[in-house]
């Protein structure tokens, strides 16, 4: 344990019981929004913002369907870190030597 | 009649380019206060100017106008101004005048294109800013940065290009050089177009700014996240509103980035993906090009320069402090940078647009704008990247920066004026969301947007908070993306491998050629003549004298041939030959 990173006081959230106070404000919130659409009327420009909890299904589908298709696209385009080493605009020590030798 | 130079007081992108000038001249506390004093009289000078053309020059038969002011000019002026302030304020610990000048240089060719009247100046501005700009790379003074630096302005040069190529066919059609509305109809507006759109990073032409802006220096990329990009976004809304073009071209470019950002391992990368998605929503609003949707793009581009740049600075002290930026590499940090920390979370609710801050008031009027003009698709599309945006910007970027594990870092939170910046960026993220009103007023065109109705705020919330508890749900299971340190192909790859396939290519080609040439043309023929030369006479002798049935001391044909080759012909047999000789000279003589 590293004295100067980890006070000897714990953090916020190394406690358990804040982590859960905090995620049962969010999970009550959530509760609340979905609540509160029965009481508001709004001005939809399309039929499908007619439909009940509309922008809360949207907004989860979505942000599932971005981090399942990205992890498909990393498959497709992960490369190690090292990929384009050697690619660069200068011209590596061993062979500008070479070079100079050569003239 | 062409008015004295300094009729108006220097124009504020002159000020500060000749301002840079002055900075190696200066030291210390004088240095300090003319780093503030030159966005501080810009944008005084900006804010008193009445509207119409200033510091107007003749050149040759061209009038060049450096600063038509109206509205939509003012407010990137201003917007401009504020981040060159907030800017020096945050760099004004680096020691580094080379960092400085190209910072207030940047800053200057923004400010210059941003007022320019003539698409010459405008052309002049630009180049500046792409120059410029390469030296904020430069200055991080690693080899990857040199590397990102070429390819950064090469990239720039083509784009530049492309766009002086269309200024002067459009010019030598007969057209008037004042930077205006223009349809998008030929070769000229169609190079004009794709000048732009490479500063505004349109896809395919986008991957210059990940690849570049991560490399940069610490206040080099917040400088960066706010003027090439923005400046771009003036000039579309300038000449190409209402091109429907830009509708597709923006929605795609808001969904796009939303997949690499959520797997790419520097946060700083991350943020230029973010940026790229911002920038999409602008181009979006410009493409409807209604008072509404363009109301919205420039309102948006002023809260993004805000809140991008709070969230490079919190990066950039991160990466100050600890000297690391990558997922795999930091975490925990919100027990020693609380007011980073804190900083971040104000840039990610805004960039989300949460309620209360500022893109809730200005992305929202794009989105409507879609809306009124009944472009479904369009709208799912802009909804959809919402929900991307609260997933990598809103999410990821604090949670993985200041939560989640904890990396064992030392840390402390930056110096006072990095600090400072910051709270200047955040107070002005959650000024404009609780009180757009100012800021409306600076719009091009009256507003009549209601950001703040019962249910907008609603369906807004459910769309970010059900995004958060999916992407808690994905973590919790252990399906979101790990970090890991590798790289993610993108459109550079074309340029970065086809440059290097390009040079090993004209590498085996021409240098082949000359092998081949070399060989065939001027070796083979030398040889050749060299033989002939040698074994010409020689054979000619052998020849001449089996005509004379003579053959010195009965030797056969083939070791008289040899001895006649290599010269050690028997002495006789030189005599004859040399009285042969002379016989033949009496004879033809």
């Amino acid at each position: 344990m590293n004295p100067e990173t980890t006070p000897d006081k714990p953090a916020l959230f190394d406690r358990p019981r804040n982590v859960r106070r905090l995620l049962g404000g969010f999970f009550a919130i959530l509760g609340l929004l979905l609540v509160a659409e029965g009481f508001i009327q709004g001005h939809a420009h399309f039929t499908w913002e007619r439909m009940p909890f509309f922008h809360a299904t949207y907004g989860f589908v979505a942000c599932v369907a971005v981090i399942f298709t990205a992890k498909a696209l990393r498959r497709l385009l992960k490369r190690p870190a090292t990929y384009y080493d050697g690619d660069g605009t200068e011209t590596p020590p061993a062979t500008a030597s070479q070079g100079r030798r050569d003239r | 009649m062409t008015p004295p130079l300094f009729a108006d007081g220097l124009a504020p992108s002159l000020l500060f380019i000749c301002g840079a000038l002055l900075i190696p001249l200066l030291s210390g506390r004088i240095k300090q206060a003319w780093l503030l004093l030159m966005p501080l009289v810009a944008l005084w000078t900006l804010w008193e100017m009445p509207a119409g053309e200033h510091w107007v020059y003749g050149m040759l038969d061209y009038r060049l106008v450096l600063g038509r002011i109206d509205a939509l000019s003012r407010v990137f002026g201003i917007i401009f101004g504020l981040m060159a302030l907030i800017g020096a304020v945050y760099a004004l610990q680096v020691n580094d005048d080379l960092q400085y000048m190209a910072g207030f240089v940047y800053a200057g060719g923004a400010l210059g294109v941003t007022l320019a009247g003539d698409w010459f100046s405008l052309y002049l501005f630009w180049e500046v800013m792409a120059v410029a700009s390469t030296f904020l790379i430069l200055a991080r003074r690693t080899p990857a940065s040199r590397r990102a630096a070429v390819r950064y302005i090469l990239v720039h040069v083509f784009g530049g290009l492309s766009l002086l190529a269309g200024i002067v066919l459009r010019h030598a059609g007969g057209a008037d050089l004042t930077v205006g509305p223009m349809a998008l109809d030929g070769l000229a507006s169609g190079l004009i177009f794709l000048g732009i759109a490479v500063n505004a990073a349109v896809p395919p032409l986008h991957a210059w700014l990940q690849d570049a802006y991560p490399e940069a220096t610490v206040a080099g990329a917040v400088f960066l996240s706010a003027f090439t990009t923005k400046s771009a976004v003036y000039v579309m809304a300038r000449t190409f509103a209402g091109a429907e073009i830009l509708v597709w071209l923006g929605a795609v470019m808001t969904i796009l980035p939303v997949f690499y950002a959520e797997v790419e391992n520097d946060i700083r990368r991350v943020l230029s993906y973010s940026l790229m998605n911002q920038v999409g929503f602008m181009l979006c609003g410009i493409g409807i090009g209604t008072e509404l949707a363009i109301n919205g793009a420039v309102s948006h581009a002023f809260c993004h320069i805000l809140y991008k740049a709070l969230l490079f600075m919190s990066a950039g002290a991160v990466l100050h402090v600890t000297g690391k930026i990558t997922c795999t590499d930091i975490g925990g940090l919100y027990r020693t940078m609380p007011v980073t920390c804190l900083m971040c979370l104000v840039g990610a609710a805004s960039i989300s647009a949460f309620p209360l801050f500022s893109g809730f008031v200005s992305k929202s009027m794009i989105i409507s704008a879609a809306g009124v003009n009944h472009l479904g698709a369009v709208w799912l599309m802009l909804q959809f990247a919402s929900a991307g945006v609260i997933a990598h910007a809103g999410i990821k970027v604090p949670f993985f920066t200041f939560f989640g594990h904890d990396a064992g870092l030392k840390a402390k939170e930056p110096p006072l004026n990095m600090l400072l910046a910051m709270a200047m960026a955040a107070f002005g993220c959650l000024f404009i969301g609780v009180c757009p009103q100012p800021l409306y007023a600076l719009l091009p065109y009256p507003v009549h947007y209601v950001p703040y109705t019962g249910a907008h705020v609603v369906g807004q919330l459910q769309l970010l908070l059900f995004a958060i508890f999916a992407f808690y749900l994905l973590l919790k299971s252990g399906y979101y993306p790990s970090e890991v340190r590798a790289i993610n192909l993108d459109a550079d790859w074309f340029y970065r491998k086809g440059a290097a396939g390009f040079y090993r290519a004209v590498d085996a080609g021409f240098n082949g050629l000359n092998r081949w040439c070399e060989q065939r043309l001027v070796q083979s023929p030398a040889r050749l003549g060299a033989r002939l030369a040698f074994l010409g006479p020689a054979r000619l002798a052998v020849a001449a004298l089996e005509r004379l049935r003579w053959r010195p001391h009965g030797e056969d044909e083939a070791s008289c041939g040899k001895a006649l080759e290599s010269g050690t012909v028997r002495l006789g047999a030189h005599a004859a030959a040399a009285a042969l000789f002379l016989v033949l000279i009496y004879l033809v003589g």
